[in-house]
């Protein structure tokens, strides 16, 4: 049992820092402010989600189990507002308000 | 070579490339976006070499609050000088300052390098009196019981930092309130970010600095959190920069080393000298010292990011 | 090499850096953030210090550790100080530059 765990973490993690390598991959390939902000947003998220579910099968207790999910919302919720926030500022760089 | 020691190398090697480009990048605001992904970096390291507590204080103050700071430091200096980039000294000085930088490196590796294997160690000492105080984090019993008085100080150092930047304000806006933290109107995203995350956020920095007692954390993390509670506040204008030359702020900051300077005197009455704890109350006291001392630093911190007051207000 | 010693060792790279950078940069902002680099190298050769201390059952000495978390808080202000002057320092060239040439155009408009 603890072998399949251990086999799902694995996995999982190894998944997610593939999805943190493509979005680097993003981040210096795509041509243009915007889009590179998007591949950040999009795959950071998805990567941090695997990670997250990875590394649950491994926690002691459940207050691990809550902070692991606490952890990946706060991310969740820090990482789109910077997004929207970093957005808007290009969109006001590009077509500066008359 | 283990898979652990793969990832020490590439985290030394990306902590080093990370400091490197912060020396070289020419944009005043690259390099200081630099130190700051240097600053999480390094906590990385931190952990690493099993010092958890130092890790906590270093992603928060270390490369958040200090990062913050020099981010606005960064902009502001770009509006005044209408230029970004940054030069460096001539052909010859630059050589000179390689040449003694590879000395000074050199002769600090030999340093370690030599000395191998065990060192000099106070940690026994530490533990013998551990439950004396009914602490589990030893970090904390330096930090509160041996080395009170160091701690003490260092929130006046503190206090000291606010007193030197409020003194830069021009002589009309004395006691007055300090510019706004965001240059521009705030994005509706980060205001909804500044009303959804602070009562989290407050929840946390108190637990840390609870549970810093007998677990990694403490006063200071759990008060750099605070601080960045109040900035987020202050960045999405939800409250207004407050005036320096209030009461409530005033006592708010000092309230910390007061407490420490008053549980300190009290030792003389019921122990065995100046910031001795009696051994029934002792866990109480160092609590009831750190409950301020998380008020003041989280007032203190954002004040000195705020910077000198620049519009005049009512007293002074 | 274990950890310990690559993490000394990165601190004293960092020192060497830091001090490259304080010297070299001419913008005092850069020279700032260089002096915080040497600051962070020091302290990581603490770490250093504290992580060879292990006995009695502790991963690390606590002495050290707790000393480099006071000279965080610390380093921290003292960054606050040094950025408050610098700022107030280039106020104050602005607003005389631009008295200048206030004077400057006054006595051209006097002359004519």
């Amino acid at each position: 049992m603890s072998l399949a765990l251990d086999l799902f973490t694995v996995v999982a993690v190894v998944l997610g820092a593939f999805f943190f390598l493509a979005g680097t991959v993003g981040l210096l390939r795509f041509p243009d402010s915007l889009s590179r902000l998007h591949a950040l947003t999009k795959a950071d998220n998805l990567g941090l989600g695997l990670i997250v579910l990875g590394l649950l099968p491994q926690a002691t207790s459940l207050l691990g189990v809550l902070k692991l999910v606490a952890i990946w919302g706060l991310v969740q919720l820090s990482g789109a507002t910077v997004a929207q926030v970093v957005a808007s500022a290009i969109r006001r760089r590009q077509d500066p308000p008359s | 070579m283990t898979v652990l020691d793969l990832l020490d190398t590439g985290l030394a090697v990306l902590v080093l490339a990370v400091a490197a480009w912060t020396i070289v990048a020419r944009s005043n605001f690259a390099a200081v976006i630099g130190f700051m992904t240097y600053g999480l970096l390094l906590s990385l390291v931190w952990a690493r070499i099993a010092a958890l507590d130092v890790a906590i204080t270093e992603a928060a103050i270390g490369s958040g609050v200090t990062g913050l700071l020099l981010i606005g430091a960064a902009v502001r200096l770009r509006a005044l000088e209408k230029s970004d980039t940054a030069g460096q000294v001539g052909g010859l000085g630059r050589v000179g300052a390689a040449v003694l930088s590879v000395l000074v490196v050199v002769a600090l590796a030999a340093v370690f390098l030599s000395a191998e294997g065990q060192g000099p160690s106070l940690a026994p000492e530490a533990a013998r009196h551990l439950p004396q105080f009914g602490l589990g984090n030893p970090i904390t019993a330096v930090l509160m019981a041996y080395r009170a008085i160091d701690t003490m100080l260092e929130k006046v150092v503190l206090i000291l930092a606010v007193i030197g930047v409020w003194s830069l304000a021009p002589d009309g806006a004395w006691g007055g309130a300090p510019a706004n933290l965001s240059l521009a109107e705030p994005d509706p995203a980060l205001v909804y970010l500044a009303r959804v995350l602070p009562p989290f956020g407050i929840v946390v920095s108190i637990y840390i600095a609870w549970v810093g007692a007998s677990e990694p954390g403490g006063a200071f993390q759990g008060g750099a959190l605070l601080a960045a509670m109040a900035l987020v506040v202050l960045m999405a204008r939800l409250a207004p920069a407050p005036e320096v030359g209030r009461l409530w702020l005033r006592l708010v900051i000092v309230s910390g080393p007061v407490t420490f300077l008053a549980v300190g005197l009290l030792g003389f009455a019921i122990a065995t000298g100046f910031l001795a704890y009696p051994t029934a109350y002792a866990k109480a006291l160092i609590l009831f010292i750190e409950a301020f001392m998380v008020l003041s630093i989280a007032a203190m911190l954002p004040l000195l990011v705020l910077g000198p007051p620049k519009v005049p207000g009512g007293r002074a | 090499m274990t950890a310990t010693t690559l993490a000394g060792l990165t601190g004293a790279a960092l020192i060497g850096l830091g001090l490259y950078g304080v010297l070299v940069n001419v913008h005092a902002l850069r020279k700032i953030l260089a002096f915080n680099l040497i600051g962070s190298g020091v302290f990581l050769v603490f770490g250093l210090v504290a992580r060879r201390g292990a006995v009695a059952g502790f991963a690390a000495d606590p002495v050290p550790q707790a000393m480099v978390i006071t000279g965080i808080v610390v380093a921290f202000s003292a960054t606050a100080l040094a950025i408050g002057l610098l700022l107030r320092l280039h106020e104050r060239r602005v607003e005389d530059a631009a008295a200048e040439s206030d004077n400057r155009s006054d006595n051209k408009s006097d002359k004519t």
